[in-house]
């Protein structure tokens, strides 16, 4: 095997071109432009900033993170700075991020589609390079009712009120906790997302047996890391199936290169990077980077886009493995 | 069909995933074993229970069921003891504690200070600031340094921790802007005069960030190296909702202790 080809680890988000999968996921240090530029020189092919609101609001009390022992639980409650902030925030960010190649998104939350609209319009004023409609937050269910990824219905009105105001590339963060998860991502593809990004958190609750209380304030929140992986894989899977060819940002417990891989294998575009940044510090990007090159060149790949939707393929008998 | 020969494990994830354990990092309660009164608004909490491998300049989440999670520099790690200045609700309510109770807390976290190799170091502290300079003098003293303390309060009764620094041995200079204890003025005076007398070759410092910025000053004018713990407001302590960030720097993982090295503009 011939050493050190140069690989090309590039993937197309509609258009977009990052110049690794690595997605800086919405919510981690996605608070301001020096962050999101931190995470860009750390070695995030995109970086997300947090989910905005029309309001500026301030979240949950502590505690709202915790490691429970086989990954995290969290109800930071969507602390945002308000829609027209988060503008200013992201104009920034694109500009100290436009030399290094890496673009930013924008995530965009709030009560009813019409809000969701109203702060897409503010936000695409900074041109992001992608819009993410975060409709599955699990964490504010007390002030905005049901996520409205939890049925098809509630997806599509979302999709629908921001598309004709959305000038980039629409992607949909759907929740992971619904019967059929590829049904949704089929329906808000209908409605005119152009990718989706899955999975979100999962539901979930870490009491504390000495107190007898929840450990969050929040009482409930999203469970994240390794616990997510094979949940996260199989909501992917499930999606690519449901709509071939659509951009999947997979999302969910990736931390180490080899998750990674399994993410591409199962049909992701890109790679949401969250909680490993807790795990693996804040090179966790570094070491992604270097532990996908390490797989791709022990097993002769060159492009990283040669791992997407390889375990969609039907089972090979060995006999039937064709010679290379 | 490529072949998927396996990987050793080593190579493939380096370093090691953050050791939690099947447990995780989840708040424990820890039993009050005794409260001391250092002043009207300062208490010291002697907890139960023992971080043998923490390091000072680190902190720990500390957390009351019902009420908040706040951050709070160790004080000491055997046993665990915090000092707590009540300014809102939570300190308020933790000042009800009494022997006995319990107090939830996880870690430790964050960047301790870590000795210079210099013979004379120069610890300073301001209001509860003063809490962790005990513990970073005993690890100076370990490694056969001579450390000097400058503590600093608006009035006698604000000077706290300076038996626990004299008790080690340490030489302590008092300072009170009221001129009612030691020194009248900032604390920053004596530790100027220090400096410019070749008396100290290193800076470490805890407590208001005006006393830090002066401190990080005097370090440039002397060309001395300064560890400083910088406070912002916490939320995850573990690097991930950046709500402590600090002109670019997550304090929660990369700080609180930041050092200036000599001759940083
Ligand atoms: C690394 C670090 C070490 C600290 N060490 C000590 C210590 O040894 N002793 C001590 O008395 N205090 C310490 N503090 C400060 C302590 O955390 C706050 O005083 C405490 O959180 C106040 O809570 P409250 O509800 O009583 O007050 P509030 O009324 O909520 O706030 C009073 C002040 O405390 C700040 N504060 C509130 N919540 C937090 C939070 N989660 N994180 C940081 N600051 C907060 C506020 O910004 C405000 O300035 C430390 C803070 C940090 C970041």
């Amino acid at each position: 095997m011939p050493e050190e080809v140069e690989l090309d680890l590039s993937v197309d988000l509609c258009g977009v071109r990052l110049p690794n999968p690595f997605v800086l996921a919405s919510g981690i240090l996605g608070t301001s432009e020096t962050l999101l530029e931190k995470a860009a020189r750390l070695g995030a092919g995109a970086v997300t900033a947090k989910s905005a609101g029309a309001q500026p609001r301030r979240g949950h009390a502590n505690p709202i993170v915790v490691d429970w022992g086989a990954g995290l639980i969290n109800a930071v409650g969507l602390p945002n700075p308000g829609a027209r902030r988060e503008a200013e925030l992201l104009a920034a960010a694109k500009a100290h991020l436009a030399p290094l190649g890496v673009p930013p998104k924008m995530l965009a939350m709030r009560g009813t589609p019409d809000e969701f609209a109203e702060v897409a319009r503010t936000v695409l004023r900074a041109e992001p390079d992608i819009l993410e409609l975060n409709i599955s937050c699990p964490n504010v269910h007390d002030e905005y009712g049901e996520p409205f990824a939890a049925s098809c219905a509630g997806a599509v009105s979302v999709v629908e009120a921001v598309r004709p105001v959305c000038t980039v590339p629409l992607f949909v963060k759907l929740a992971p906790n619904v019967p059929n998860i590829g049904r949704i991502a089929a329906d808000v593809v209908a409605a005119g997302a152009d990718g989706i990004t899955a999975i979100n958190t999962m539901p979930g609750m870490v009491i504390d047996v000495e107190s007898g209380q929840p450990v969050l304030t929040n009482r409930s929140g999203g469970l994240s890391g390794p616990a997510l992986k094979p949940i996260a894989l199989y909501c992917v899977y499930e999606i690519a199936r449901a709509v071939p060819g659509v951009p999947i940002i997979g999302t969910g417990g990736i931390t180490t290169g080899r998750d990674a891989v399994e993410m591409l294998m199962a049909g992701a575009t890109a790679v949401g990077v969250g909680s490993a940044v807790y795990y693996r510090g804040l090179e966790a990007f570094q070491h992604l980077q270097e532990e996908l090159t390490a797989f791709m060149r022990a097993h002769g790949y060159t492009r990283v886009r040669q791992l997407r939707g390889l375990a969609h393929r039907p089972v090979q008998k060995p006999q039937e493995v064709p010679e290379q | 069909m490529k072949e998927f020969a396996p990987l050793p494990l080593q190579a493939e994830c380096q370093p090691a995933l953050r050791p939690t354990g099947p447990f995780g990092l989840v708040p424990r309660p820890l039993r009050v074993r005794e409260v001391q009164r250092e002043n009207a608004r300062i208490r010291t909490f002697v907890l139960d229970g023992e971080l043998p491998h923490a390091q000072p300049g680190q902190f720990v989440m500390a957390w009351l069921p019902g009420h908040e999670e706040a951050p709070f520099s160790l004080a000491y790690h055997r046993p665990v003891t915090l000092t707590v200045a009540a300014v809102g609700p939570f300190t308020r309510a933790m000042h009800r504690l009494e022997a006995g109770d319990r107090l939830w807390i996880r870690g430790p976290y964050g960047q301790p200070f870590r000795p210079e190799p210099v013979g004379r170091p120069l610890l300073v502290g301001g209001g509860y600031g003063v809490a962790p300079l005990a513990f970073l003098a005993e690890t100076l003293l370990a490694v056969g340094q001579q450390p000097v303390a400058f503590v600093g309060g608006r009035t006698a009764e604000d000077v706290i921790g300076v038996k626990r620094l004299q008790a080690l041995g340490v030489p302590v200079v008092v300072t009170t802007e009221d001129g009612s204890l030691g020194e009248a003025g900032l604390v920053t005076k004596p530790v100027a005069r220090f400096l410019a007398e070749g008396r100290g070759e290193a800076l470490y410092g805890v407590g208001p960030h005006g006393m830090l910025r002066a401190l990080a000053e005097l370090a440039r004018a002397h060309r001395v190296p300064a560890q400083l713990s910088w406070e912002a407001y916490m939320g995850c302590a573990v690097g991930l909702c950046g709500m402590c960030e600090h002109e670019g720097v997550l304090l929660c993982v990369e700080g609180p202790v930041r050092r200036l090295a000599p001759g940083t503009p």
